[in-house]
């Protein structure tokens, strides 16, 4: 039996509520952390949007006190980024620290000058994670995750770079969402405002790296993932068939970041097949 | 004099896997709920064991005279009457999602939850055995039923409860947070305000859902257990996302008046359904078309269907229960 798609009727935008929302990131922050036994945590402060809007999650669920924000710039990065961390800290009052990883990443790349920039990007974005790692010890803290669910899906992150982390408030928003919960909970509006950027390298911004805008892209895989639209029901709700296909192939092809690396089953319990705990397990 | 009684939610978090914390938490809520005035207090789904409990499930179970069951005896003859979520281990070693009645002491009544989830993020019926009935039963708070979360969602369970005479639905639940619409409460919340509204209304039966708090592995419970009258309207509603207690009272007299007032329950047909039930259930495969069934249909011979306004006046007016009058 065929079922009937009408082409006409408007499909459904994405759905925001921005205070229940903050109610529950804030719960969810609070209950997984001290779930853990810990009170603190530790993430990047990249000035952007993602990150600002998890410090100040953050802040309300465990208070300012409990919050460190670390900046770990290169010499390439944007003093603007610096300053706009510099403003999240001052609205949160949470602690805020300044790491140069200029000296270890030039380092070396000393020895592979021809290196790309996304190797370079790449590089930078590890030599973070292992920084907030090493505090996350040190703090007693959990690394506190700043990935939206735009960049999880199209896999527009680096594999254990920005994208490890202990828990993640934002993982489930859509950038769009980041932005409309970032404007309601107060973070700065010239930091809500301003081009995404991974500021990896001078000029560099998300839509141009992407090919797409945000808002048209969230509005696309809302309706493919959240919505599970066909491609037949996309073009009718009036996507181009390429771009269609290009976004279906970056989720596609950026699974293996979502997971586990993969296991050779030889025993009868293999971890994450056929031995199944909730992470939950030992709180 | 109609049976009166009060109930309770305790809308609490648990901890995954910690039975012993939790059994803590339930005596907490037991001796506050009793200091309330609470008769019956209702727990939530897996509140003893955690609800994302996948190999874990065997761990926590409720053996036959497992040290955790016989606390909750115990806590039942200390304190007052609950119904306790957790897993239930037969002596043929299946484990069961349950929710447990317990009364002076004693474990009066079980109920298996028969439709286990496994769509979405539910994964129950990977792990746990599925029950097979949705029997009402008596207790000194008069003929009540149990359903466990997903089974309200088949309308089919709550018709069953009813024509087998119960008077008060509980419900312990574990509903996770899904789809963050415009309103207070998640998308699936209000459906199951619709759900528990039309359910206490349609059948003119006290309901009392209790669902829990708190995360597992990031998915948070809205909590918003409320207690329905048998119009439908809400007694009671606790906070959403915050551990809550609420208690109201029951009058049986309104399910009376309820059911005077609009007797759909006395004129229900009990054969007509049976007989459609086992006409469709014989159907050929789909595409074959039949005429509806000229034949005599391949069904014994029942009873008439019950009058449930003069069964529960009845039941109501027997001296031999020790219900609290008020």
């Amino acid at each position: 039996m065929s079922v009937a798609r009408a082409s006409t009727a408007t499909p459904p935008a994405i759905p925001i509520n921005t205070p229940v929302l903050r109610r529950i990131l804030v719960a969810f922050i609070r209950n997984e952390v001290r779930k853990v036994g810990v009170e603190r945590v530790v993430l990047g402060l990249s000035g952007g949007v993602d990150s600002s809007l998890a410090a100040f999650l953050a802040a309300e669920a465990l208070g300012p006190a409990n919050v460190l924000g670390i900046r770990m710039p290169y010499r390439t990065s944007s003093p603007e980024s610096l300053a706009h961390a510099e403003l999240v800290a001052q609205a949160t009052g949470i602690a805020i620290a300044t790491i140069e990883i200029t000296p270890q990443i030039d380092a070396y790349f000393e020895r592979f000058p021809d290196a790309t920039p996304l190797r370079r990007g790449n590089k930078m974005a590890r030599e973070r994670m292992t920084i907030l790692y090493d505090h996350s010890a040190s703090e007693r803290a959990l690394v506190l995750g700043t990935s939206n669910k735009t960049e999880l899906l199209l896999g527009y992150g680096t594999l254990h770079g920005d994208m490890a982390s202990a828990l993640n408030p934002l993982g489930d928003l859509y950038k769009t969402q980041v932005w409309a919960l970032s404007a309601a909970v107060g973070v700065p509006a010239p930091i809500v405002e301003k081009q995404p950027s991974a500021d990896l390298w001078q000029g560099q911004t998300d839509e141009h790296e992407l090919g797409f805008e945000y808002r048209e892209v969230d509005r696309l895989l809302y309706l493919m993932v959240d919505e599970r639209y066909e491609d037949e029901d996309l073009t009718a709700a009036g996507f181009a068939l390429e771009f269609v296909a290009r976004v279906r192939g970056m989720v596609q092809r950026s699974q293996f970041k979502r997971r586990l690396p993969v296991i050779a089953k030889v025993s009868a319990r293999t971890i994450d097949r056929d031995f199944r705990y909730a992470r939950d397990w030992g709180c | 004099m109609a049976t009166t009684f009060t109930v309770g939610v305790a809308q609490i978090d648990c901890r995954l896997g910690d039975v012993e914390a939790n059994l803590a938490e339930y005596e907490r809520q037991l001796r506050e709920a009793k200091g309330r005035g609470v008769d019956l207090l209702l727990f939530p789904e897996l509140s003893l064991t955690g609800y994302f409990l996948k190999d874990m499930v065997a761990t926590v179970a409720l053996a036959p005279g497992s040290p955790a069951l016989r606390r909750l005896r115990e806590l039942s003859r200390e304190t007052i009457a609950f119904v306790a979520g957790a897993v239930e281990e037969t002596p043929e070693f299946r484990f069961y999602n349950a929710a447990m009645f317990f009364d002076g002491g004693e474990l009066r009544h079980v109920h298996h939850k028969v439709y286990l989830p496994t769509y979405g993020l539910f994964d129950e019926l990977r792990y746990l055995a599925r029950g097979d009935r949705i029997g009402a039963f008596e207790s000194r708070f008069g003929r009540s039923a149990m359903l466990l979360c997903e089974d309200l969602w088949h309308p089919s369970t709550a018709y069953i409860a009813a024509m087998d005479r119960a008077l008060t639905l509980l419900v312990p639940s574990s509903s996770p947070i899904w789809g963050l619409e415009r309103g207070e409460v998640p998308e699936n919340a209000a459906y199951w305000q619709r759900v528990n509204a039309v359910t206490a209304e349609a059948y003119g039966m006290y309901l009392v859902y209790a669902n829990r708090v708190g995360f597992e592995d990031g998915v948070g419970f809205w909590g918003g257990s409320e207690i329905l009258g048998p119009s439908g309207e809400i007694l009671a509603r606790a906070r959403y996302y915050e551990a809550d207690m609420i208690v109201a009272e029951v009058n049986l007299g309104a399910v009376r008046r309820k059911r005077i007032a609009a007797p759909m329950l006395r004129d229900e047909n009990l054969d007509l359904t049976i007989n459609e039930l086992t006409r469709i259930r014989g159907r050929e495969p789909a595409g074959v078309v039949k005429a509806p069934p000229v034949e005599k249909p391949p069904v014994r011979k029942v009873a008439p269907p019950r009058t449930p306004l003069r069964t529960t006046r009845a039941k109501t007016a027997k001296p031999r229960k020790t219900v609290r009058r008020r």
